[in-house]
């Protein structure tokens, strides 16, 4: 996977499972990908809290969070990690999102601050070319 | 290159030979075909080697007696019935919940108006972890994904108006399972039925939780004490319940081979069977009310030949290793469901067809039960139409296609044969390697399913990716002016609003004191080594809540965390 973008040091990228939630297949791939990709990957683990996803994201300086929510609680966690990161003053950070998650409830996220959804099927280059897009674009621009 | 169906025995006739040879040679000069999904055409979906055609030279060392035997016959590969569905069907049962305990009891009627044969409860994620709908865990996740059960009185609502002596019911929960079994048992004994009459079965697996469905509350070694209070407590006072259902399905859906699927499955079933001799019960005593739940998967034949080979391996263990009696404990009994994970947000009609596939392997391979994916599940809840459409699915195989009037009719097949031999031998070699670490329990806490899954569930999307195997409507034939089906099921937030003043309603209006003696007593009971069942019923009776009941169990056992891989 190559990219116009490419940065100098690999970009980092917290993938966070959050809620009670325990479907970690799609987030265990996606982690995995990206981080053949090249990209370092922070794995959150289980059951996270919106505010400790985005205190890990600061804490380990992440480019990019990516949620995964299978259990059809998208509309109340995915606001509520938009909404830390504002607070925190951290919305540079390219967060983005996938799971079961039908198309109006997608367009919504969107509207809000997610940069995009991801649905079963998506391919993973996708995927990988939308981190590397994106999170270099931040890179670029922070200098 | 192909792969020979050779090896001829000395004892084929010459014409045979000169025919096989024959063939060898055309087959040797075709070129196999090129295009879309032809990466993927020498190997099942699991990866299993396939040759291009077999023949007897591939069953010729089976022992018809020793292998295959009579269908209701010892090693039960044909079924574990002698006549199978000529004389029962498998029980058609749709798994649902959703919402409240109403909305859910609504549903369960229909179910039941149009032919279902028994009840199989889904429960929403905060009753599978143990926490009560009002509490700050549970936040967005109150009804989504199954049905709210806060305390008893939800668990009255579901089953208003239901005789919980006349049918089964399926609970599909695992951390709490005991405490759901004591509400089941309050509210059918509120009704005068004794719980001596109540038929069903609890999911209560936990090992599988740590493998791959990732719903615990506890530790493994106190979780798996509790499951064998159950079967304890049931072996004496619940002659019809069935205590555990042992389930490879959430493990497939993580991403295992069929063999990885069957292997922990069933190595997870002995893991229990070895805990309870090790309390001292009898193996024939509880044995025959285990029952197991694997998946149905898109590959066909690979389906059949997993379940076939279940029955026997499980049967071999059980008699020769751990010394069974009783033939009902040697017989393998299982539900299926078709594969979640086959099923695609991608022109979703499609679903109902990959449903229809995997649902014959399921009556090809013997099931006894079964519940058919609904078409839209894998964008939402199912709508009541896609939910008709799965059941419809089943009748039309039970009462049209005539597979159910001859008993494993694929049995003798070369190629399902030896496929069936190959699950074992794949099986039996996981066996080795988790005796290795010294059981399950011990393969579990050292995280070795988990990262065996993980390898083969990336293998698997590569694939995908790669476009090696085709997914039509994902990777294939895709369409893309498609646009997303509307009526999709959508639980709002007004449900977990007023399921969290439903509860706390609950908490004003009962003996507050009867609560805190009934939860002390339970504490004690989880600290020293009496059966917690008792503790649990008379919790469940004084009104106690779910996550209340948890949080005096978690403070003696503490929670589990996992140590996460990827």
């Amino acid at each position: 996977m190559s990219s116009t973008h490419a940065p100098a040091t690999p970009l980092r990228v917290v993938v966070a499972k959050a809620g009670l939630d325990g479907h970690d297949r799609g987030a265990k791939v996606i982690a995995r990908a990206l981080r053949d990709a090249g990209m370092e990957v922070i794995y959150t683990g289980l059951f996270q809290a919106p505010e400790q996803i985005v205190q890990t994201a600061i804490q380990e300086d992440a480019d990019g969070i990516g949620l995964s929510i299978l259990s059809g609680a998208h509309m109340t966690l995915f606001p509520l990690v938009v909404e830390q990161l504002k607070e925190q003053g951290a919305d540079d950070i390219v967060f983005f999102g996938g799971g079961t998650i039908p198309a109006d409830d997608a367009a919504e996220l969107k509207r809000i601050g997610v940069r995009e959804i991801f649905t079963p099927g998506a391919p993973l280059s996708e995927i990988i070319a939308f981190v590397e897009r994106e999170c270099g674009k931040r890179r670029e621009s922070a200098g | 290159m192909i792969d020979r169906a050779s090896g001829l025995g000395p004892d084929v006739s010459p014409e045979y030979r000169e025919l096989v040879e024959r063939w060898e040679a055309k087959a040797d000069r075709t070129a196999p075909r090129s295009g879309k999904g032809s990466g993927a055409i020498d190997r099942t979906i699991s990866d299993v080697p396939l040759k291009t055609v077999y023949g007897p030279a591939d069953v010729a060392h089976l022992d018809l007696a020793r292998d295959l035997g009579v269908p209701g016959e010892y090693p039960y590969t044909r079924g574990i019935h002698p006549t199978m569905y000529r004389s029962r069907l498998w029980t058609m049962r749709q798994f649902a919940g959703f919402g409240n305990a109403k909305q859910t009891n609504e549903r369960y009627h229909f179910l039941l108006s149009q032919g279902q044969m028994g009840l199989s409860v889904a429960f929403d994620m905060p009753t599978l972890m143990g926490y009560d709908s009002d509490s700050p865990k549970s936040l967005g996740e109150v009804g989504k994904c199954g049905v709210a059960i806060d305390s008893v009185r939800d668990m009255e609502t579901l089953f208003d108006g239901i005789d919980l002596g006349a049918i089964t019911t399926s609970m599909t929960i695992n951390g709490p399972a005991a405490i759901a079994l004591a509400q089941y048992i309050v509210t059918a004994e509120n009704k005068g039925i004794p719980r001596a009459k109540l038929g069903g079965t609890l999911q209560a697996d936990i090992l599988k939780e740590y493998i791959a469905q990732k719903e615990w509350i506890f530790p493994p070694r106190p979780h798996v004490r509790i499951i064998v209070d159950m079967m304890e407590f049931c072996t004496k006072q619940m002659p019809k319940w069935n205590t555990i259902s042992v389930s490879g399905y959430h493990i497939r859906e993580a991403g295992s081979t069929a063999a990885q699927e069957l292997a922990f499955t069933l190595a997870d079933g002995f893991a229990y069977v070895e805990e309870a001799v090790a309390r001292g019960m009898d193996v024939d005593e509880f044995a025959p009310r285990l029952s197991y739940f694997f998946n149905s998967h898109i590959d066909f034949f690979e389906e059949i030949a997993k379940f076939r080979a279940a029955r026997r391996i499980y049967a071999r263990h059980m008699r020769e290793k751990y010394g069974a009696k009783d033939p009902r404990s040697w017989q393998l009994r299982f539900h299926t469901q078709t594969a979640g994970c086959s099923a695609t947000a991608q022109q979703p009609e499609n679903n109902i067809v990959r449903v229809a596939f995997e649902a014959m392997a399921a009556a090809l391979g013997g099931t006894q039960s079964l519940h058919t994916n609904s078409m839209d599940e894998v964008l939402a809840l199912p709508s009541e139409k896609s939910v008709e459409i799965a059941l419809r699915t089943q009748q039309v195989l039970a009462y049209e296609t005539n597979v159910t009037n001859v008993v494993d009719p694929l049995g003798g097949a070369y190629f399902v044969e030896a496929l069936t031999d190959e699950m074992e031998r794949q099986v039996e070699e996981y066996f080795a390697q988790i005796a290795g670490y010294g059981g399950m329990v011990e393969a579990v806490e050292a995280g070795f399913p988990q990262r065996e899954i993980a390898d083969a569930s990336y293998r698997y999307q590569r694939s995908i990716e790669s476009g090696e195997r085709v997914i039509v409507g994902v990777n294939a034939f895709e369409r893309p002016d498609e646009t997303q089906q509307a009526g999709l099921l959508k639980i709002g937030a007004e449900i977990e609003r007023g399921q969290a003043r439903s509860v706390q309603s609950v908490r004003e209006n009962r003996d507050g004191a009867a609560v805190e003696a009934s939860l002390a007593a339970l504490k004690r009971a989880c600290a020293g080594t009496d059966n917690v069942m008792p503790y649990l019923i008379d919790c469940v009776k004084a009104v106690a809540t779910e996550g209340e009941i948890v949080d005096a169990m978690v403070s003696v056992y503490g929670r589990y965390t996992e140590n996460t891989q990827f």
